[in-house]
């Protein structure tokens, strides 16, 4: 027998967020999945010579964002974190502005797009290199705990496949001696471009290796931003608290190819992308928010409006913005004025 | 040996390494060192004994063996506001670290629009002559001199190893520093008291001279010097300039000196192939050829993966005074 509204709505309020903020998941959820199709409308289009696809990540992203303490933590994310990167504040013009290249992108189109840098909403600079952020992590989540900055702490974020490097493994083993105040999340979406988790690793659960460095290791379902937020504000709950690292996995799935540069039938059939679909995060808490009332079926239209707009209008702008030029080339090699050898 | 005055004192170079990352410790509380027993043991060379009873195991961190780590965690430390001097046990162990120092510190700022910085020192003491063998000799300075971004700094003198380090600490990027360890006892000299900088990217001439330019860094500088003092007593005249500094490179000494003695020679520990000697010579190529009286010479380490562990390898992959003496006066008679 189906769950009435109220039985919904109950079982909602364990959660302990307000409808505003299950609203404010749900758009989320929305805007990154609006802003994503963008990216690769306009790669097809010939505008943009690459894009990132954050399909499939919604729930997790969305949910981990509700847990993040805007102001205090420290975001470390990785290429594929779009919808926690406007969940912690960057606006759509912002992540255009990225896709575009444009001299107003944050990191003035030098890298790739999805690869912010904001100190303003706490978004550490990275890079592609995979694993390279997450000993950066540590060491801001060091710097936190070294100033004795009780309350705040780092959220770190990778793939499935990135568990496999190096540096994820030494960083994991300084944090746990170190009993720093940071989170590392997983977000395991089954591949690593055409790489299965089953010829990555010999142990499928991520989470387990959290018992071979000695902290907390959780699964939980990326399809629901609930469990998601869950987990994450649970595990940086105790790291504000002072209660050292915790390894999350959360399991959820890449519905588009790697990249616009990708092809994902050469390695995965449709049948298996659609299977995954049925799952598709976006609906299943749609459904949610209006059976237990949270939400109306006019207020989802007039949000998905809105969303739509809001991304042409980002678009638009963006658009309109001029790129570097060439003498930007040479800022920021050193501080203050580089002079090279020619 | 120079004799200390009241503002000064005599020290050798791992005391001046020690003072000056003793004083930073006591002025800047952002201050931390990380590496491989630097706390309980005080490094292999004993240079932060003691530093973690007074200063704290937090500042003084103990790490895993993970060279990535250590020097990628100094990265997150430098962007979120603290000033870590990482060490690598010796540079031979660089490596592991290879992508965190080229490719994330180097080039934060660059790729966060100056937003994000890397105000952090790289430590590590390298080069041969002490019986290392091929993991305890190695020079790393070309691997990474190619690198825009990052510094490298390279002292020969205790004065200049404070005041060069005191400004690799001060700089507000990512700077790789160079210790020779054959040097670490060997070299004597007078220090300065108090906090004072040399600027990076400024080289030095440690002697005048009129008939030759010779350009090195390192061990080198010393056993050069010696050599042009035994061919200015044998009547020649010899301008050794001490670089320093590997990136940025001082063009402008180089120039002014090359264009007086009109001719140059570049002495390195490291191999002769691709080496710091190319850079110098394809500059001062295009920059002063038609100012030279003869063509311009490198010597170098000869093109083999490092130096053996029995002496007669280790010799002979290195140079020495008497070899350096042959080459100046090759070029001074030229
Ligand atoms: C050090 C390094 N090796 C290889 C690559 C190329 N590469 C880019 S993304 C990727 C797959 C990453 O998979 P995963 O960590 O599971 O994250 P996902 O893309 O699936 O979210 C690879 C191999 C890289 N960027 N960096």
């Amino acid at each position: 027998m189906a769950n009435t509204p109220t039985q919904t709505r109950k079982s909602l309020e364990r959660h302990g967020l307000s409808d505003e903020q299950l609203k404010t998941i749900f758009r989320t959820m929305l805007l990154q999945r609006q802003l994503d199709n963008r990216g690769f409308q306009l790669n097809r289009q010939g505008k943009v010579p690459f894009a990132l696809g954050s399909e499939g990540h919604e729930a997790l992203q969305a949910g981990a964002a509700m847990a993040f303490a805007r102001g205090k933590d420290i975001l470390a994310p990785y290429y594929r974190d779009l919808g926690l990167s406007i969940g912690i504040g960057l606006t759509p013009y912002e992540i255009m502005l990225s896709i575009f290249a444009r001299a107003a992108d944050h990191n003035g189109g030098r890298q790739f797009p999805n690869h912010y840098s904001s100190k303003r909403a706490g978004l550490m600079s990275f890079s592609s290199i995979l694993a390279a952020h997450i000993p950066h992590a540590v060491g801001a989540a060091y710097a936190l705990q070294y100033r004795k900055e009780n309350g705040r702490a780092v959220l770190v974020t990778f793939g499935d496949g990135t568990t496999s490097e190096g540096e994820w493994h030494e960083s994991m083993n300084f944090a746990a001696v170190h009993k720093l105040p940071i989170v590392f999340l997983c977000e395991n979406n089954q591949w690593a471009i055409s790489t299965p988790l089953s010829l990555q690793m010999g142990q499928p659960d991520i989470y387990k290796r959290a018992e071979g460095y000695g902290m907390p290791g959780e699964q939980f379902d990326g399809f629901d931003p609930l469990a998601t937020y869950d987990a994450v504000k649970r595990a940086m709950d105790r790291a504000r608290n002072g209660g050292g690292p915790t390894l999350l996995e959360g399991v959820c799935y890449r519905f588009l190819a790697h990249s616009t540069d990708d092809n994902d039938l050469t390695y995965r059939t449709r049948e298996d992308v659609d299977e995954h679909r049925k799952d598709d995060p976006l609906p299943r808490f749609e459904n949610l928010l209006l059976d237990s009332g949270v939400i109306t079926a006019d207020e989802v239209a007039a949000f998905k409006k809105d969303v739509l707009r809001e991304t042409n209008e980002a678009t638009d702008k963006a658009e309109a913005m001029p790129f570097p030029t060439a003498d930007d080339l040479y800022k920021h090699v050193y501080e203050g004025a580089w002079e090279p050898w020619q | 040996m120079a004799v200390a005055t009241s503002s000064s004192k005599v020290l050798n170079n791992v005391e001046a390494v020690r003072d000056t990352l003793y004083e930073a410790l006591k002025n800047d509380d952002r201050v931390v060192i990380l590496g491989e027993d630097v706390g309980a043991r005080g490094n292999v060379f004993l240079i932060t004994k003691d530093f973690a009873k007074e200063f704290g195991t937090e500042r003084i961190i103990d790490t895993p063996i993970a060279e990535a780590s250590i020097v990628g965690i100094a990265v997150g430390m430098a962007m979120e506001g603290l000033r870590p001097i990482a060490e690598i046990q010796f540079a031979d162990f660089i490596y592991p670290s290879f992508n965190q120092i080229v490719g994330e510190a180097a080039k934060t700022r660059y790729r966060s629009n100056g937003e994000y910085t890397c105000p952090m020192v790289i430590r590590t003491p390298y080069g041969g002559g002490v019986r290392g063998a091929l993991s305890h000799s190695v020079s790393v300075e070309a691997l990474f001199y190619h690198v825009p971004g990052l510094k490298i700094v390279v002292p020969s003198f205790p004065a200049d190893v404070k005041g060069l380090l005191n400004a690799a600490i001060d700089d507000p990027d990512p700077v790789l520093f160079l210790e020779h360890k054959k040097t670490y006892r060997l070299i004597k000299g007078e220090v300065p008291d108090g906090h004072y900088v040399i600027p990076i990217g400024k080289a030095d001439v440690k002697k005048e001279g009129s008939q030759l330019t010779v350009v090195s860094y390192g061990l080198y500088v010393h056993w050069a010097l010696e050599a042009a003092n035994q061919l200015e007593s044998e009547g020649m005249s010899v301008e050794v300039i001490d670089l320093r500094s590997v990136r940025p490179m001082d063009r402008t000494l180089i120039l002014q000196s090359v264009r007086k003695t009109r001719k140059l020679l570049v002495i390195h520990e490291d191999n002769k192939f691709g080496g710091i000697g190319a850079e110098i010579s394809a500059m001062v190529a295009e920059e002063a050829l038609f100012d030279l009286d003869a063509p311009i010479r490198r010597l170098a380490a000869p093109d083999v993966p490092a130096m053996g562990y029995a002496m007669p390898l280790e010799e002979a992959y290195m140079s020495s005074p008497a070899k350096m003496a042959d080459a100046m006066r090759d070029m001074v008679k030229f």
